[in-house]
């Protein structure tokens, strides 16, 4: 993951893609500055994963469940979070059962 | 008080510990566990950042315990994190206490790896440890301890457990007498360090600073383009400048080399090293189950309750801090009364008697009848803070707020401006961002406050039918929002544009509060309050009773004195022969009121209104209507009791006095024009408390002034479309 990092790659998604309820693994971070470094510190490391808790009532902002603790983010925020959908938490979402 | 150690014959000894730790990690409550009720609340030096220091004595030492601010690193993006670790850099406690919240040991032990950057006598506070034992969770002190080479303490806050133990702890550390305490070296891996190593060597070399840091930590924040670093080390070594390139260039090799900056690179090494050391000493939970907190949370950020909930949190504070708090505020205000008439029945008649009970007393007593609601009120911030339910009120307001450009924590304190700015503002030290505490003071006292109330009554009880009174005053409430709103975007748009920190806010488990941290936190707000409200409002009320006294020797129109004393002794006459002399006495109040009126005018505030006339004229405002606005300043409550005396209607009108109201049809005041004076008293400024608490909290006089300065213009525009397009639209 250098530097060639493309934004529409469809397995890209960001945190605000996922629905409540969901689990992601984090794959990058983007923009710079605090916003990157305190996501960071916070513990928004590669790999680690993280459960969509629920929207606030007016959908914005997100609650997450990372690290055990649990923080808010704005949906704005969220996108600049790159994720990947954990394939073992979720495997009902991939295949959607028709009658 | 140990018998195991002999240090009885020693003297005592002082010390200073500072206490860091995480936002929500306890670290108030242990703060309060050492130092019970003994401790200072000031300012950081030139930041608004609050500063709480305390004392405790423990076996012989005088211990001062500075409490840090909460923080969840040691860069340079907030002013909390450089107060911080300029204190532990530049004040050298002796020891650094680090109080982690137990629950969230790997968050916290990233701190703790700065923490050891910083300083080689680290004691780590293990805390809220009971909850964590319920969870079935397990932590190895000891190895944790002896990995860190910082020893670890469990403790309680709330119980007040292990403190003795902590407190032992520190004071074998702070005189090398600990074994665990050795320096270590957080190792960042083969590549990164192959250029730590020699950077940090020339970097001691160098003797950057005179105040010394730790080498290896100068190297790391600089390589890391630490925004405060690099400006030190330009301003200390403006000859050293091949460090500063050379810290430039392993920079980009780094960056070259992991195709990310090396800041990222560094957290994620240092949370590598947590992540090490968590294997070998921590247990985790045998299993996820929904918490206690997590069921409560389902309810209070409930999709649909939510929000019905949180208002009725609020609505409950109002009640609570306005209609209980009405009943001690009425004794006060009879307290004060009674204490102006003891006084004054003891005192001579003449000038000093009159700076004392019109100046001081009603002044300092008008501001003293806000107590019982800034200590309510101040009661019910401490507990929404201390159960986490803050963090949720945040969470659920926070899009409405992001339109004013402000944090969803600004939510409760605009709301609570409807009852009283002054509280209200000091209520923003809820937020975290500087930026945000400032936008918010400046656009609250558009709130319009409850003192406010009574202008609006009167005005409208004389310009407008009965049955439109609700809706014109609702408006003028209305005007408030629209204009806080408006205010809010220019500013964040024009003077504080939105910088640094970012919305990640961490929502803590719900915790009961503990009744002594209630108090102890109500109690520093309210003296806070107290103290320099005291000193200012004094000031301002012996200011005012000046202006409005003098000059004395004022000529009047007529022989007032004269007249009266002859109706008085005709009333006299009539009143002994049993005749009725209701008449005679209406006429000797009259002349009161006219002998008032006319020294209004002739003193020096009344000549200011004069002067000011002018400048009120486009909005066509009569000078009683400008004195009226100036002594407004002091408190809205008293612009009705100005205008009842400019009126000539008597000294002690209320806004339902029926005189008062009739003369104010009298005057040349249009409903139109009488509706832009109402929204000149909602706009600008509330009172001399709430400038009195925009100084203290924006620690700022630059602040202050602008914050009067765009209100009064603010005001005056608003007032100025008002009439003036009201009367194009032939409202006039």
């Amino acid at each position: 993951m250098h530097q060639a990092r493309k934004q529409t790659k469809p397995d890209s998604i960001s945190l605000r893609d996922l629905k409540e309820g969901d689990r992601a693994a984090i794959k990058a971070i983007r923009g710079e500055g605090a916003f990157k470094r305190r996501l960071l510190e916070m513990g928004f490391m590669p790999g680690t994963t993280v459960l969509i808790k629920k929207y606030a009532p007016l959908r914005d902002p997100i609650e997450l469940v990372i690290k055990g603790y649990h923080v808010s983010l704005r949906r704005e925020e969220a996108q600049k979070v790159l994720v990947r959908r954990d394939p073992i938490q979720t495997p009902d979402n991939e295949t959607d059962k028709k009658p | 008080m140990t018998p195991s150690r002999p240090r009885t014959m020693k003297q005592t000894r002082s010390l200073r510990i500072a206490l860091a730790g995480n936002p929500n990690s306890g670290k108030t409550t242990l703060f309060n566990a050492i130092t019970g009720a003994r401790h200072h609340v000031g300012n950081w030096p030139g930041v608004t950042v609050e500063k709480k220091e305390g004392y405790a004595s423990f076996d012989g030492f005088d211990i001062t315990v500075i409490d840090l601010p909460g923080t969840y690193s040691l860069t340079a993006y907030s002013i909390e994190e450089i107060v911080a670790r300029r204190f532990i850099v530049h004040e050298k406690p002796d020891v650094v206490v680090h109080v982690i919240d137990s629950g969230n040991i790997e968050r916290s032990l990233f701190l703790t790896t700065q923490l050891l950057q910083l300083s080689s006598k680290v004691v780590l506070a293990l805390n809220m440890s009971d909850s964590l034992a319920q969870s079935g969770a397990r932590i190895d002190t000891e190895k944790l301890g002896s990995l860190l080479g910082a020893p670890a303490v469990l403790t309680v806050g709330h119980k007040g457990s292990g403190i003795r133990e902590l407190m032992e702890t520190v004071v074998r550390v702070a005189e090398d007498q600990h074994p665990k305490v050795r320096k270590i070296r957080i190792p960042y891996g083969h590549e990164i360090e192959s250029h730590l190593v020699p950077l940090t060597e020339k970097a001691e070399a160098l003797e950057l600073f005179e105040i010394p840091h730790p080498p290896r930590w100068v190297v790391i924040k600089a390589l890391e383009n630490d925004s405060e670093m690099i400006k030190a080390l330009r301003d200390a070594a403006p000859e050293r400048v091949t460090f500063l390139e050379e810290i430039e260039e392993t920079r980009k090799h780094l960056f070259s080399l992991y195709g990310e900056e090396p800041e990222t690179v560094f957290t994620e090494r240092l949370y590598g090293f947590v992540a090490g050391v968590l294997k070998e000493v921590y247990t985790e939970p045998p299993m996820d189950r929904i918490s206690r907190s997590d069921q409560i949370d389902a309810l209070l950020t409930h999709k649909v309750f939510g929000l019905p909930v949180f208002f009725l949190m609020v609505w409950a504070v109002f009640q609570l801090t306005f209609a209980v708090g009405a009943a001690p505020m009425e004794w006060i205000d009879t307290l004060v009364s009674w204490f102006a008439g003891f006084v004054s029945a003891r005192m001579d008649e003449g000038l000093l008697r009159s700076l004392v009970v019109d100046g001081v007393i009603s002044g300092v007593g008008s501001v003293m009848v806000f107590l019982p609601n800034i200590f309510i009120l101040f009661m019910c911030i401490s507990f929404l803070e201390d159960s986490g339910y803050m963090a949720r009120a945040a969470f659920l307001t926070d899009r409405v707020m992001h339109l004013l450009g402000l944090h969803g924590k600004a939510f409760i304190p605009m709301l609570m401006g409807f009852g009283c700015n002054a509280p209200a503002i000091m209520a923003t030290r809820t937020l975290e961002s500087e930026r945000d505490r400032i936008l918010s003071i400046l656009i609250n006292p558009l709130m319009s406050c409850s003192a406010r109330l009574p202008v609006y009554v009167l005005i409208t009880g004389a310009f407008f039918l009965p049955e439109r009174a609700g809706t014109v005053i609702f408006s003028i409430y209305l005007l408030g929002l629209v204009l806080a709103i408006a205010m809010g975007r220019l500013f964040s748009k024009t003077i504080l544009p939105g910088k640094s920190a970012p919305f990640v806010m961490e929502l803590p488990p719900y915790r009961l509060p503990t009744a002594r941290g209630l108090l102890i936190h109500t109690w520093d707000r309210g003296k806070i309050f107290l103290r320099k409200m005291g000193g200012v409002i004094l000031l301002g009320s012996v200011a005012i009773w000046a202006l409005s006294t003098f000059p004395r020797d004022v000529t009047f129109s007529r022989d007032y004195d004269a007249k009266i004393t002859r109706l008085q002794e005709q009333a006299a006459v009539r009143e002994s022969s049993g005749g009725a002399a209701a008449g005679l006495e209406l006429e000797i109040a009259d002349l009161e009121a006219a002998r008032e009126s006319e020294r209004i005018e002739a003193s020096y505030i009344g000549r200011i209104g004069k002067a000011m006339e002018p400048v009120f004229r486009p909005l066509e405002f009569d000078w009683r209507d400008a004195v009226a606005l100036v002594t407004g300043f002091v408190a809205k409550e008293i612009v009705v009791s100005t205008l009842g005396v400019l009126y000539q209607v008597g000294t002690e009108e209320d806004e339902k006095s029926e005189g008062l109201i009739q003369a104010l049809r009298k005057s040349s005041m249009t409903p139109l024009v009488a509706y832009a004076f109402m929204a000149f008293v909602l706009i600008y400024t509330p009172c001399l408390g709430t400038v009195a608490v925009i100084r203290r909290e924006t620690n700022s006089w630059k602040w202050t002034a602008f914050s009067v300065g765009y209100a009064v213009v603010l005001a005056w525009l608003v007032a100025f479309a008002i009439v003036r397009v009201g009367t194009v639209l032939g409202l006039g």
